[in-house]
């Protein structure tokens, strides 16, 4: 966890008790050893810039600088994914920085022909929100057969079929070194060491230079399984806390999250797998495990089919979970033309919150009337909040259609506002005298309706 | 030697407030069962370290007259011809697993005109004798018409601990006063944001509503379209309330129904990506994912529309109070 500017001050030379014969000694560049510290709290300074430091405050300062959660890197060919390095628990202290992979298992049970066609399926699935491609990440292949050898063929299909990272999931050491051989060019996951296991897994997990998944059932037990294998020399480490149905899942992921991210224990700073479908009775239970997994602390999320219905709700749930609430997604502000406008089409205001925009434009879109869409820079608020805010009030709005050289496009002067702000409507008057402004529905979704009867 | 591990309790120094849905007749109204819901001593389901004794409640939401094209085809298929009668609709969500009804008003009423007091008497008093769940009243959600058949709901049901909603910011004296006069509980409903949700929280108590009859509407969004700011809300109120802010220690009630249907995942058939997948499918879904997302960030009233979406949620909260 990071220390604060104070934390550091306390381990300087000036903020020691008592203080160092080279408290504020300037040496470093910096006036006092607190504007040093406020520096080097901020990233913008080096330690090595004070040369009084105890060996002690060294080793903080650098503990404290080392990510929480270890980044973990799977990867296949030319394509990887990244998970890890979370630094909070709430979304709102700052950000989730990595979304939580997900993969599709692919038990080895299936016919070669089969567990190609399902990695061929994953692997092509993309699906556009908000102008964001959203994707699955892997495939997770499965042992269930006990065999080896027909592990090792479904390996070697799935990679013919598609260059995904893996995850190989056996506890037979026997099984996973099979399945290694047939995945030559990828860093699979491999699930996993247990007690009984972890040295033959953590040769195989050096020698292929993969990461390992530790599978123990308390906080206790992966803590020691994962100081052996960092000891024995596998330091990409991922945990598997075993605890599979929804509130002893949820305990888990929150138990190990508060020890790494807020306790900074480094013996459990690892990102997380889960398997919802061994905690759900079906697969709408399973979606909704995922979900709680996603918003709650897993870095993979291994889910046991594909299916189009309920993959797009997850990519799109951990797309809204991860998005920084400091930056919400936004569109360029200025005149968006639909359906081919005429001089005589309607022109609608929203605020360019990314969400906003494209809900008023798909429903105007789909309508199959032309419109004049004039966005608003309402710093990337939806029209609630940016009114509550202050970012979409008449003096905004009145400048937008003002500047945009909407007026140079259209040879009516009406334009509708949402009806959310239709408190705006006398002030908006006074600001656009010269335009007839008109309250529109409150939802996007009456928009079509409303344009066909009250235009 | 296995290692040394000391699991993190947060020792919180406040609860949420317990709240109270509907009246039996013992007291005083003609509920056969009540809802209590709240009472969280920590966040949602983390019954290793602190109290839930309440799980989160279920209403379905029943209209007063049939809501027509509003609602898409995946919805009314599943009320079939319950959709024309409001008792015969909530006797239906009760049997569908509705802890209880959420009765919705429309600016129109059966007949197309606008919604009169006395019809709203009529539906209320219908869905009353229908079942014996708690009731919650939503207005059209215009301010004169709210207030037109909020007090006719709430005379009508006097004595019933309704749950009246929604007060808001601009609107809330008159619902306030009716709710106090005759026995019921409100809903309080600010947009998105911790220091107005207060503000309307404590404007509504200061006129002398008991903390125990005020219910929080966050407002949320669906999933994809702002479901982050309603969870960030929600979280940041429940922290709130756990750290002793006593303006924030009310239940929480949100509505993922309404949310969720209105999305073009949930509503379009046709004319959509080949990703987006089975349509019927996909809108419970919608709608499931939405609440879920919800209650794991801390709501205690969840209104929705589904069945099938009801009765997966049901199943999620059951697992994990198991825990709790």
């Amino acid at each position: 966890m990071a220390l604060s500017g104070l934390d550091i001050y306390k381990l300087l030379p000036g903020g020691m008790k008592p203080p160092h014969p080279k408290a504020n000694c300037k040496e470093c560049g910096f006036p006092t050893c607190l504007a040093f510290a406020m520096k080097l709290a901020a990233k913008q300074a080096e330690l090595s810039q004070c040369a009084y430091v105890s060996d002690e405050a060294k080793a903080r300062l650098s503990a404290a600088a080392t990510p929480p959660v270890r980044l973990i890197t799977l990867s296949a060919d030319g394509r990887k994914v990244e998970v890890g390095n979370e630094t909070v628990l709430f979304r709102h202290e700052k950000t989730f920085y990595h979304p939580t992979a997900l993969m599709v298992r692919v038990p080895d049970t299936l016919s070669a022909d089969e567990a190609a066609a399902l990695a061929r399926q994953v692997a092509a699935y993309k699906v556009d929100y908000v102008g964001m491609p959203l994707a699955l990440d892997g495939l997770a292949v499965e042992v269930v057969s006990g065999d080896p050898a027909r592990f090792a063929a479904t390996v070697a299909a799935v990679r013919g079929a598609a260059n995904l990272p893996l995850a190989l999931v056996t506890e037979d050491p026997a099984a996973m070194a099979a399945g290694l051989a047939k995945a030559a060019g990828v860093a699979p996951l491999l699930v996993g060491a247990t007690a009984a296991n972890w040295e033959a897994m953590a040769k195989l997990a050096k020698d292929a230079r993969a990461p390992l998944a530790v599978r123990a059932e308390t906080a206790a037990e992966l803590a020691d399984l994962a100081e052996k294998l960092v000891a024995a020399g596998v330091e990409d480490l991922v945990l598997d806390p075993v605890q599979r149905d929804f509130a002893p899942s949820l305990a888990a992921l929150t138990q190990l999250s508060r020890l790494a991210r807020k306790m900074n224990f480094r013996s459990l700073g690892y990102p997380i797998v889960a398997f919802p479908y061994l905690g759900a009775g079906d697969a709408g239970a399973e979606m909704l495990l995922a979900g709680q997994q996603i918003a709650k602390y897993a870095g993979i999320v291994v889910l046991s089919r594909f299916e189009p219905a309920e993959v797009y709700p997850l990519l799109v749930l951990r797309a809204n979970l991860f998005t920084d609430p400091q930056k919400p997604i936004q569109v360029e502000p200025g005149i968006y033309p639909i359906n081919k406008p005429s001089a005589e089409a309607p022109v609608m205001v929203t605020t360019n919150f990314s969400i906003t925009y494209f809900a008023v434009a798909n429903e105007v879109e789909s309508s199959g009337q032309p419109g004049w869409l004039l966005v608003a820079d309402a710093e990337g608020m939806s029209v609630l909040t940016a009114w509550a805010a202050g970012k979409f009030d008449a003096e905004r709005i009145a400048k937008t259609v003002k500047t945009s050289g909407i007026a140079d496009k259209v040879s009516h002067r009406k334009v509708v506002i949402p009806g959310h702000v239709a408190v705006l409507l006398g002030e908006l008057e006074e600001e656009l005298a010269d335009w007839q402004v008109k309250v529109g529905p409150r939802e996007a979704v009456d928009l079509p309706r409303y344009l066909q009867t009250a235009w | 030697m296995p290692a040394t591990v000391e699991i993190p309790l947060e020792k919180w120094a406040g609860a949420v407030r317990a709240v109270t849905l509907g009246a039996t007749p013992a007291e005083g109204g003609t509920r056969s069962r009540t809802v209590t819901v709240g009472g969280e001593g920590t966040l949602p389901f983390l019954g290793f370290e602190g109290q839930a004794p309440h799980a989160p409640a279920i209403a379905i939401e029943v209209r007063d007259a049939n809501p027509g094209e509003e609602w898409p085809e995946p919805l009314t298929k599943a009320w079939g011809a319950a959709l024309n009668d409001p008792a015969a609709w909530a006797k239906a969500a009760e049997a569908a697993g509705a802890d209880a009804i959420a009765l919705r008003f429309g600016q129109t009423g059966a007949g197309g005109e606008k919604i009169t007091g006395a019809e709203a008497r009529k539906a209320v008093r219908a869905v009353l004798d229908a079942t014996g769940l708690p009731l919650i009243v939503f207005g059209p959600g215009q301010a004169a018409l709210d207030n037109e058949v909020l007090v006719a709901a709430a005379e009508e049901g006097a004595g019933e601990r309704l749950v009246l909603g929604a007060c808001e910011d601009k609107n809330y004296r008159t619902i306030v006063a009716t709710a106090m006069a005759n026995g019921h509980l409100v809903t309080a409903k600010s947009p998105m944001d911790v220091n107005l949700a207060k503000q309307l929280n404590i404007l509504v108590h200061d006129m002398g509503l008991p903390m125990e009859r005020i219910i929080l509407d966050p407002t949320t969004g669906a999933l994809g379209y702002g479901i982050e700011y309603g969870y960030s809300v929600m979280e940041r109120l429940r922290l709130a309330a756990l750290q002793g802010d006593g303006m924030t220690q009310q239940p929480m009630i949100v509505t993922p129904g309404e949310e969720a249907w209105r999305t073009k995942e949930a509503r379009a058939a046709e004319g959509v990506p080949a990703a987006w997948g089975d349509w019927q499918a996909r809108g419970v879904n919608w709608e499931a994912m939405t609440a879920a997302a919800l209650i794991e960030s801390g709501a205690d009233i969840v209104v929705m529309r589904h069945p099938e979406a009801v009765k997966r949620v049901k199943q999620m909260i059951a697992a994990l109070q198991r825990g709790a």
